[in-house]
């Protein structure tokens, strides 16, 4: 079925279809209308979800949490300041392995304080152990959505994950989009797999959030970060069982034209759409362009970017954030890390653009595609850094 | 809701175990546990704050909780306590867990995590009406890190961060009123409560829960290192505290204030001061104004009390 709606109408739609038990949010822009949306489809008794309507982020996530651990299937959404108040709590959801869904209208953080799409949140909470999945389209983000539960919620994963896509360039158009019936999603996700312990299990009482000091505290952390290693494989069955359903397919990556492409651009949400259209333009220029959008950030899929840029000669990773009083952007550390001991490596140059939803027009692409050519005529980037479409 | 009869309860299974590492007279496990005891008509979920209480129960690979046990972090523990309640309720709805499964949600969070950091969370969910019992544990200061003072500890206090010096008494401010905030967000069931009274405390528990909605239970909790008191004396000193006035014990039920207990002849402050080493410099020659000052300010505050009470008796 085709609808057209704005984003965060839609994805309170896909929340409607998932019927959480669960849902405990605060506003802000830009995903506000998310939670909105979904407060009517409870009062108009489409949904037998518990909304509690908190008077915080940090409670959101604290609500959730316990929700979560008392074996029910938990969402929220949130953005930028939201996102950063929850920080403390993002650590503690995904040590505890409670996994929760929460959708993410990417925004700037203050200072100054901007509204506008921005990736800085996301990558803010990049180290809190949540998984993310970006998305460029509507669609994208409504399929993630569905994807993100069935995901976070098998047994072999166990985390909470964070939907991405881009505050108003995503979250406020109006894209047609094809959904599923209520029930399609219904049947697909099927009911929350029982976690093994439960808050509300009284006949057999656990304790949760316990005390680990200098002689357990390690332990649990190493087998935390062993249990990444299960989610590309689910990622990858879910995406799937989700194309059999309705014929869309996702991967961890999306590879356009990267074939032959000496310049690659690595971006994500909303920019990969600009670059894939400048790609077709410059092809027709008989330049030699690609570009790799991540659609799954964490687990960083470090495996499958080394196979997909393994072909390029120069790679610009465009980054939405900036490390501030760091080496570059968030996203390049990160590409760099997964090539730094391959042999016959990419020259590697980063770009920050769109900072506080400045447009990133397709000019802005060409110049990028531009500093990846003048690096292979160079032998390198000279800045390694570069902002683009800012007044210097 | 049952007579409290102590000898049967010393009969029942213990929700809260020992081999724990509070301290040597602590007050807070004797607390909680009277607070489960009373509560051992339903099956129960304890939601806990960062705290003492929480840090001393749960050193992994043990616990003290023989019930279903919860601790995210400091300032949250009533957002917890909204997200398992909320939880519980859904799983209902959805038809997850039998209609006829009964539980009560039991918080428990020291003054920090009530006064402080987590007023917020506590507003929250008290405004929003989760039905949970909330058991503050006051022991008047941030005693889990070392002393510090927080919103709750006593005008002239000695504690680390409101040091004795040449030109400072110890805390400046007196201490905010919790259950009166508590209280003004037109919650069934508010009271205070004292261990040194444990019958008036249990009541007040099985009270609390017999309410569908927040309710909220003040439980003076002396702490002997940051007190310095006698670890011998901690049920005294909670005592004294309740025989002085300086912690009334009373409930506001359904906006009713109520007197459950009154002191046949109320003790001096000095008489709890003095069992207390967080006021040794207002004993010292020359500071009985302060000592008068804090006499003043309980004096007030009862007869405010007193004059709730009887108004409450014309409504």
């Amino acid at each position: 079925m085709k609808v057209a709606l704005e984003t965060n109408q839609l994805i309170a739609l896909a929340m409607k279809q998932i019927e959480p038990h669960v849902v405990a949010a605060y506003p802000i822009t830009p995903s506000t209308e998310v939670v909105q949306e979904f407060s009517q489809y409870v009062a108009n008794g489409d949904v037998k979800t518990e909304f509690v309507p908190v008077e915080s982020e940090h409670s959101a996530m604290s609500a959730c949490l316990a929700a979560s651990l008392s074996g029910a299937r938990v969402m929220t959404a949130t953005a930028s300041q939201g996102l950063a108040f929850m920080w403390e709590m993002l650590h503690i959801a995904a040590a505890s392995r409670a996994p929760i869904v929460t959708i993410v209208a990417n925004r700037a953080l203050s200072a100054p304080i901007n509204i506008h799409g921005d990736h800085a949140d996301a990558m803010g909470a990049r180290d809190t152990g949540w998984l993310q999945l970006w998305a460029e389209t509507a669609q994208e983000a409504y399929d993630n959505t569905i994807q993100a539960i069935k995901i976070a919620e098998d047994p072999r994963v166990r985390f909470p994950m964070l939907v991405n896509y881009d505050g108003f360039t995503t979250s406020h158009a109006v894209e047609t989009v094809e959904i599923l019936e209520d029930e399609q999603v219904r049947s697909f996700l099927g009911a929350a797999p029982k976690p093994k312990y439960s808050l509300l299990d009284t006949e057999n009482p656990a304790s949760f959030g316990v005390l680990a000091l200098q002689d357990y505290y390690m332990e649990f952390r190493r087998a935390q970060a062993e249990a990444y290693k299960n989610v590309k494989d689910v990622v990858l069955e879910v995406a799937e069982d989700y194309a059999k359903l309705t014929g869309r397919k996702y991967g961890i990556l999306e590879e356009y034209k990267l074939d032959d492409a000496d310049v690659v651009l690595v971006a994500m949400n909303s920019a990969a759409g600009t670059a894939k259209e400048t790609v077709d333009l410059l092809r027709k220029q008989g330049k030699k362009v690609g570009v790799l959008k991540i659609r799954l950030f964490r687990p960083f899929p470090v495996e499958e970017i080394r196979c997909a840029l393994g072909n390029a000669k120069s790679v610009v990773v465009m980054d939405r954030a900036y490390t501030y009083g760091g080496p570059s952007g968030p996203l390049f550390e990160e590409i760099a890390t997964a090539l730094v001991n391959e042999k016959n490596k990419p020259l590697l140059g980063n770009v920050i653009a769109g900072l506080g939803g400045r447009d990133i027009t397709m000019e802005d692409i060409e110049h990028v595609f531009d500093l990846g050519f003048k690096a292979l005529e160079k032998g390198n980037f000279e800045p390694l850094v570069s902002w683009v479409g800012v007044r210097e | 809701m049952a007579v409290i009869n102590i000898k049967n309860l010393t009969d029942l299974e213990p929700r809260f175990v020992g081999g724990h590492r509070l301290c040597a007279g602590c007050n807070e496990g004797t607390i909680v546990r009277q607070v489960l005891l009373a509560a051992h008509e339903y099956e129960v979920v304890v939601l806990n704050a960062t705290g003492c209480l929480e840090v001393t129960t749960s050193v992994y690979p043990y616990t003290s909780w023989n019930v279903p046990w919860l601790h995210e972090a400091f300032e949250n523990v009533a957002a917890a306590a909204s997200g398992a309640e909320a939880a519980y309720k859904a799983l209902k709805r959805f038809g997850e867990i039998p209609e006829d499964k009964q539980i009560k949600f039991i918080a428990f969070a020291g003054d920090g995590g009530t006064y402080d950091i987590g007023l917020q969370a506590l507003s929250g969910a008290l405004e929003r009406g989760h039905s949970f019992l909330y058991v503050l544990l006051d022991n008047e200061a941030y005693m889990n890190t070392g002393i510090q003072r927080s919103s709750s500890t006593p005008k002239f206090a000695w504690t680390t961060t409101s040091p004795v010096g040449e030109v400072s008494p110890g805390k400046t401010q007196p201490k905010k009123n919790i259950v009166e905030i508590v209280a003004a967000h037109g919650v069934p069931y508010v009271a205070t409560a004292s261990p040194s009274h444990y019958v008036d405390l249990m009541t007040k528990v099985q009270k609390a829960l017999s309410y569908d909605g927040p309710t909220f239970l003040a439980v003076y909790s002396n702490c002997n290192r940051g007190h310095r008191n006698d670890t011998a004396l901690s049920i005294k000193v909670a005592r004294m505290a309740v025989e002085t006035n300086y912690w009334p014990l009373y409930e506001i039920e359904e906006g009713k204030y109520r007197i459950t207990y009154r002191p046949r002849k109320p003790q001096p402050i000095e008489e709890w001061l003095k069992l207390q080493g967080r006021f040794s410099h207002l004993m010292k020659p020359g500071n009985q104004d302060r000592v008068q000052e804090l006499q003043d300010w309980v004096n007030s505050k009862w007869e405010l009390l007193q004059k709730k009470e009887e108004f409450s008796k014309t409504l």
